[in-house]
């Protein structure tokens, strides 16, 4: 049997075979099917009723409520109310409402193990990488597909390895990581493959910053991104219930040959700080120091996980954001929040100013009444800025990590966080 | 395929220029009439059954929501043509019936060309300049599904095969 990548030996598995290469088209089970209330039910209902079709197996499909929530209008209850239904009809009980964006709960539930061939009816499912699993998003008619028969095909990716060497600075986190991949590569460089993180830099990341890392692969175009699983991975699925993986069953072949293998330095790793309206105009914060905010925002499955709003309450301690500045935080799922307020996080950035939403999507997504008005400037912990998607089309949208958002509201300015390091 | 005239843009078209997250909650009658409104704000209303929509590069990046191309398709366009698509997006277009063919010389086609894009073939043939432009052909088992109208249509031929089966 020839030398595989982690992502070839997922896909191997999924498919039924000893071995797989890049290029094959192969047919894959499916083990975990997740989907939002957006992309999910309201979608799939109508097509499953019309092909009286049934879901293959209940016990493998999760549902999160996140798109609609707060419901302040009827169609965003209807949406919400449809979720609701759909799961009792088809026996769905890993069912979450409310609790926060499906990329973060997934993994708090205990849901994901290492190799794992899972999809996600969102684009930031590749989230789920952060834990060995070959995780992608797909759109609502395919997730029909995977609903009705258990199976999706794939074209088996090239592995392009993204390695991180040495360590990175005070201040500095996955975000800014994320972004100078996307200056580099551009938001099709990925071309559809995998991205696997190695890398000392890497492996001292804690989980929910490997979820970062894996959550903007589609940012780059790649179709997952991956970290192979290790004691931190380990550690954390033992703390939700979802240990006992055999973690050697899911590493790459050191000898099995990739499409591409990037060498970044971790340690000369400056914050970073993209530019509308899109991910790749990321550069160094020098770049656009100085440049006036209206609103600064803490949100997302990429940016306002624990890890994420403790980075933006290092920054805030003791200190008040400007008052032209706008700052909402909206903490990525109700248990982190509920950490967050347990141990003084959320204290924190409250009294720095900060003004709460809904554990949702919100703006991110520009779904909530909280978009962005006419001409608004914004600075967001998010994952993309393309033209119009949080507000009108006439905002703009500058992405940073949670230390250089937080240093921005301070500031009412685009600013660099090392300034407020203590 | 018949003729179509071409509407050009350029890379990285994106999800939420397509279908606006504002509009999501709408049906896909109203979404449809704001898809690529803030890029080319006459596109909805001028766009015309058959035509065909030709990007650059990463047509269709972003998001996983398949009103993108379903917008498209309600508004009638017959067929994407880019240097590249977004790979969760093309997915989402064949799986709705709509071919996207990946093409690079996409480029050398002007707005308002007429076009005629043979998808299986792979080529099109652009009848206002004689060009002949050669793309990828779309696989087989993928060009099965978008001649039934996409997988739903696909999944019901399917089930019912074996419904037929089992009698």
């Amino acid at each position: 049997m020839h030398a595989q990548t982690l992502a070839q030996k997922i896909i191997a598995r999924a498919a039924g075979r000893e071995s797989v290469s890049p290029g094959e088209i192969v047919v894959c089970r499916v083990d975990l099917a997740m989907m939002h209330d957006s992309g999910g039910p309201r979608r799939v209902k109508p097509m499953l009723d019309k092909l009286g079709a049934k879901v293959w197996d209940p016990d493998k499909v999760v549902v999160i409520t996140d798109h609609y929530l707060p419901a302040k209008d009827d169609e965003s209850r209807r949406i919400i109310r449809i979720a609701r239904d759909w799961v009792k009809e088809a026996g769905v009980t890993r069912f979450h409402d409310g609790e926060g964006i499906c990329h973060v709960v997934l993994p708090q539930k205990g849901y994901l193990r290492p190799g794992m061939l899972a999809v996600g009816g969102d684009s930031h499912s590749p989230t789920g990488g952060a834990f060995g699993a070959y995780m992608f998003g797909i759109g609502a008619t395919e997730m029909l597909g995977v609903l009705v028969t258990g199976e999706i095909w794939l074209k088996v990716p090239q592995t392009f390895l993204v390695e991180w060497s040495g360590r990175l600075a005070d201040y500095v986190s996955a975000k800014d990581m994320m972004l100078a991949l996307c200056a580099r590569l551009g938001l099709d460089g990925g071309q559809y493959q995998a991205i696997q993180y190695v890398g000392d830099a890497v492996a001292a990341l804690p989980i929910q910053e490997r979820m970062t890392l894996c959550n903007m692969a589609p940012e780059v175009g790649a179709q997952v991104g991956l970290v192979a699983p290790d004691a931190v991975t380990q550690a954390y699925l033992e703390s939700v219930g979802a240990g006992g993986s055999d973690l050697a069953a899911w590493q790459g072949d050191a000898d099995a040959p990739v499409g591409a293998h990037l060498r970044f330095d971790a340690a000369a790793l400056e914050p970073q700080v993209a530019a509308p309206h899109s991910p790749a105009n990321a550069a160094p914060v020098a770049a656009h120091a100085g440049t006036r905010i209206d609103t600064a925002y803490i949100g997302a499955c990429t940016g306002a996980k624990i890890d994420d709003l403790r980075m933006a309450a290092r920054v805030l301690r003791g200190r008040r954001v400007a008052q032209s500045v706008r700052f909402v935080v909206a903490p990525a799922s109700a248990h982190d929040q509920a950490i967050a307020a347990r141990e003084g996080t959320l204290k924190i950035l409250t009294d720095a100013g900060a003004e709460l939403l809904a554990n949702s999507c919100g703006i991110c997504a520009g779904y909530g009444e909280d978009r962005l008005g006419e001409n608004q400037v914004a600075i967001t912990s998010t994952a993309r800025n393309f033209k119009g998607r949080m507000g009108a089309a006439s905002s703009q949208v500058y992405l940073g990590s949670p230390f250089t958002v937080a240093a921005s509201a301070i500031a009412g300015r685009i600013c660099d966080p090392r300034e407020f390091l203590k | 395929m018949n003729d179509g005239r071409a509407w050009v843009f350029g890379d990285n078209i994106d999800t939420d220029v397509l279908a606006p997250g504002q509009y999501m909650k709408s049906g896909i009658e109203e979404l449809a009439r704001h898809c690529l409104e803030s890029v080319e704000p006459g596109f909805a209303s001028s766009v015309r059954p058959g035509d065909v929509v030709v990007g650059r590069r990463n047509f269709g990046t972003g998001s996983s929501r398949e009103q993108a191309p379903e917008a498209l398709r309600h508004l009638g366009v017959a067929a994407l043509v880019a240097e590249s698509f977004s790979g969760l997006f093309y997915r989402n277009a064949i799986n709705l019936g709509l071919p996207a063919v990946v093409c690079a010389d996409a480029g050398r086609i002007r707005p308002g060309d007429r076009l005629r894009v043979d998808p299986e073939a792979g080529r099109i043939d652009n009848l206002t300049t004689g060009e002949t432009l050669a793309c990828e052909p779309i696989p087989g088992h993928l060009m099965q599904m978008v001649r039934d109208g996409g997988l739903v249509p696909h999944l019901q031929k399917r089930l019912q095969a074996q419904r037929e089966a089992a009698r």
